[in-house]
């Protein structure tokens, strides 16, 4: 864009890249001390019932514990990419590596799923008759495993969500919206035209009449046949994206051994 | 109006005239404007604070005689249920940073809005919805009846709608973490130039301490109404024995969130004090940096204390006592603020107006409630005065005392401001007066009650207690007609006040230089900041 357009585009709010990690990684605070609480609880009962947690913890199929750490790792790797992509350009290989990384969101969910299932089968969850039958500390162990995997679980399929945004925001055209300040739309008012003129003196954009009646006028330019362009904010959220999901991730890496490896 | 302003003199229109994209009430619900999100806060805010003064006025009057006066003891118990739902979940943990915060840190950083004015307008949409799914519990299953920390295990054993009360809680706490985390990115990113941290006017300080304990404490009071929540409805067994939890758990998990909370009530209302201060002393605050870092250290210390919530719940002594020893640390910062806030006054040329006898009226009550706290650290004290009127008078000193009259010295002090116009002087100081006088009445009656045994949340009383509760009652009354004095002057004062001056007190930072009222996006050029923000001897100032 020209540097007409620049000076028009006086009021724009500025897009402040550091200010959007600074919030992210005290949201991220939020995440971890919202699981805190619930470890502390864990690391309460553990202490108090440390033979029942070692029985009740056999209960659980640390095969399919392992493949899902195993999966939930490799979508790590994959979002990675994915930024790495999208910073080179390479639109195309980021919404690949981000479908990958959604697809191993899934993936685990479904693991889930078939956990969860079979130890309903087995009459292991929450208010079950069965459960309630074993010791004292079983029963917190499995409330505590139903609770702690149950809120990460929620955190995976906003995750997913997430994720699913930003492949909608990364795959269509990119598109800039720049607002004009109010100094100049008073200055246009009454029946004053608009046109958007290049550099070369070509004139591209539409001849209009502001009246009375506009209150804010936005320049959006689309980019149709730009494939290595994308929206610079595209770039942050990506990146801000795959924090939360690296969050989801670490936190089930202290999950997994906390439940399934302490045997 | 709006356009006629506009037509007529060309200037910009201010941020109550200016026309979005909306008009009406959507120009103010749908707006990420930081000022008008303060006021739509500040409306609803005075509007809950209203209505759960008027359950309190109940209350004392159901202890007028000895036996039951005006209701029945399960009604008694929803009463303070929902009076203290009201008052810490929804006006006094959101308050001072949510109204007066998100309308003045921007202008007093000198920036435009605040870091994420969208994320903004979200909050105060979650504080809304909280708020209704908290009124919603009232109407589906009756009014719990828990008492505002909804311990287990009465949690547990309630037949009222708690769950959904706990939720709306959640909901509350999300509006509280968001708040927090962009009033911390603002003050990272988007002071004026030439404002370090140190030339940040104090009020920005408390929001930035409190900012930091929104967004780290509020967690754990997450996860714990969660626990509740799964608790009740899905029957995972955590706080219910019955079901294998442990109901002391709860409160530690409780606590480790409400007791930071408590700061995250008062900081921002010490940092109005220390901007009064100043300004009506025509002085320089004695002492910036070490009211500056007092605020991170009573956030930083405060985060540890929780257990003194606990003495007599059995936990361990070594616990007992080194929750002891960590809260009568926090008296130290808090004591350097009183200290420098009257240090401030000396030789100062004092000019004795509403704002400042609300923050003087501030330091008073917020010392007698900061002293009988550390009663309540002592161990051996606290068995005899654990649970009595002495714990719910003492927190009133701190909590209404503190934050509301720190929110009442901010809204006279910025009233001008905020609406251009002024109220008035003389009735401001009528209903002051009546409110400090109604305070004690009704307040230190009930440290006095409370020290000789009167237990709290009993509808009834013995007759040894009843001329101390018809004290306390006619007090309650002294202080409501102070309060709607005041709130009725503060009316008519934005409906028919005159014209108020740019800067009526000669205030030294940045939101006092805007002509008028600031318009849309506060400031025509970003400002530039030399030297620190309570500067009232440069040679200008000399020279009027």
């Amino acid at each position: 864009m020209s540097s007409h357009t620049d000076a028009l585009v006086a009021h724009k709010h500025p897009s402040d890249f550091e200010g959007a990690k600074i919030a992210m990684w005290l949201f991220l605070f939020t995440e971890i001390l919202l699981f805190g609480g619930l470890f502390i609880l864990y690391a309460v009962y553990r202490f108090l019932y440390p033979v029942d947690f070692h029985n009740a913890a056999i209960e659980l199929n640390t095969a399919l514990g392992a493949t899902n750490t195993l999966v939930l790792l490799t979508s790590s790797l994959t979002v990675v990419l994915s930024i790495e992509a999208l910073q080179r350009g390479n639109r195309k290989l980021s919404l690949w590596m981000l479908g990958l990384t959604i697809l191993c969101a899934l993936a685990f969910l479904v693991i889930k799923y078939f956990e969860w299932s079979a130890k309903f089968h087995h009459g292991l969850y929450p208010g079950a008759e069965e459960l309630l039958t074993h010791s004292n500390g079983e029963v917190i162990f499995f409330n505590m495993y139903y609770a702690m995997t149950g809120l990460h679980g929620v955190h995976v399929l906003v995750g997913m969500a997430i994720l699913s945004g930003m492949f909608y925001f990364i795959a269509r055209k990119p598109v800039d919206k720049e607002r004009m300040g109010f100094d100049i739309i008073e200055r246009l008012r009454g029946g004053a035209h608009l046109a958007v003129v290049a550099d070369n003196g070509n004139e591209i954009g539409k001849v209009l009449e502001i009246d009375d009646k506009v209150r804010n006028i936005d320049i959006k330019v689309t980019y149709e046949m730009v494939p290595e362009k994308y929206d610079p904010r595209n770039l942050i959220k990506l990146e801000n994206s795959a924090l939360y999901w690296h969050i989801v991730d670490v936190i089930w890496i202290f999950l997994f051994p906390l439940f399934y490896l302490i045997t | 109006m709006a356009s006629h302003a506009v037509d007529v003199d060309h200037r910009e229109p201010n941020y109550l005239e200016v026309r979005g994209r909306h008009d009406g009430i959507l120009g103010w619900i749908m707006s990420t404007d930081h000022k008008r999100i303060g006021l739509m806060y500040l409306f609803l805010l005075l509007i809950f604070f209203i209505s759960a003064m008027t359950l309190g006025f109940f209350m004392r009057l159901e202890q007028w005689t000895v036996g039951q006066t005006l209701m029945d003891a399960k009604t008694y118990n929803t009463l303070f249920t929902v009076h203290g739902v009201i008052m810490v979940f929804l006006v006094v943990v959101p308050g001072i940073p949510a109204t007066l915060g998100n309308f003045f840190l921007p202008l007093q950083l000198g920036a435009k809005d605040v870091a994420f004015p969208r994320l903004n307008l979200l909050s105060w949409w979650l504080y809304l919805s909280g708020a209704l799914i908290i009124f919603l519990a009232l109407f589906y299953g009756g009014l719990p009846d828990t008492g505002w920390t909804f311990y287990a295990p009465y949690n547990v054993r309630t037949t009222t709608n708690v769950p959904l009360a706990v939720f709306g809680v959640f909901i509350l706490g999300f509006s509280s973490i968001l708040t927090g985390l962009n009033f911390v990115t603002t003050m990272h990113q988007m002071r004026a130039p030439g404002m370090g941290w140190f030339q940040m006017p104090l009020f920005c300080w408390g929001l930035y301490a409190t900012g930091w304990i929104q967004v780290l404490a509020t967690p754990i009071l997450g996860i714990t109404m969660l626990l509740v929540l799964v608790e009740k409805t899905l029957h995972i067994g955590v706080f219910n024995p019955a079901i294998g939890g442990d109901p002391i758990l709860y409160q530690h998990l409780f606590w480790i969130y409400s007791h930071p909370a408590v700061y995250i009530m008062i900081l921002p209302a010490m940092g109005i004090i220390s901007e009064i201060m100043p300004t009506f002393s025509r002085r320089t605050i004695f002492g910036y940096k070490a009211i500056a870092y007092s605020s991170l250290a009573i956030a930083l210390a405060g985060s540890l204390v929780w257990g003194h919530h606990m003495f007599t719940t059995g936990q361990s002594f070594t616990a007992n006592v080194i929750f002891s020893l960590l809260t009568f640390l926090v008296g130290i910062p808090t004591a350097i603020k009183v200290l420098n806030w009257v240090a401030t006054l000396y030789k100062g040329s004092i000019r004795l107006e509403p704002p400042l006898l609300f923050a003087l009226s501030f330091i008073f009550l917020f010392s007698i409630g900061g002293f009988t706290g550390l009663m309540q650290g002592v161990l051996n004290l606290d068995i005899h005065l654990h649970d009595t009127y002495f714990v719910v008078a003492h927190f009133h000193y701190v909590m209404f005392g503190g934050t509301i009259m720190g929110l009442f010295a901010g809204l006279h002090y910025w009233f001008p401001k905020m609406f251009g116009k002024m109220y008035q002087k003389s009735w401001a100081n009528i209903a002051w007066a009546l409110q400090l006088v109604g305070f004690n009445m009704l307040y230190f009656t009930m440290l006095v009650m409370g020290y000789n045994g009167m237990p709290r949340r009993y509808y009834d009383h013995l007759e040894y207690f009843n001329f101390g509760h018809k004290l306390a009652t006619v007090g309650s009354w002294v202080l409501i007609s102070g309060i709607l004095i005041m709130f009725i002057n503060l009316l008519h004062g934005l409906l028919k006040g005159e014209k108020a001056p740019s800067n009526p007190w000669g205030g030294t930072t940045l939101e006092w230089q805007i002509e008028d009222l600031p318009p849309l996006e506060n400031f025509d050029e970003i400002p530039e900041v030399h030297g620190g923000p309570y500067d009232h001897n440069t040679e200008a100032e000399v020279a009027k």
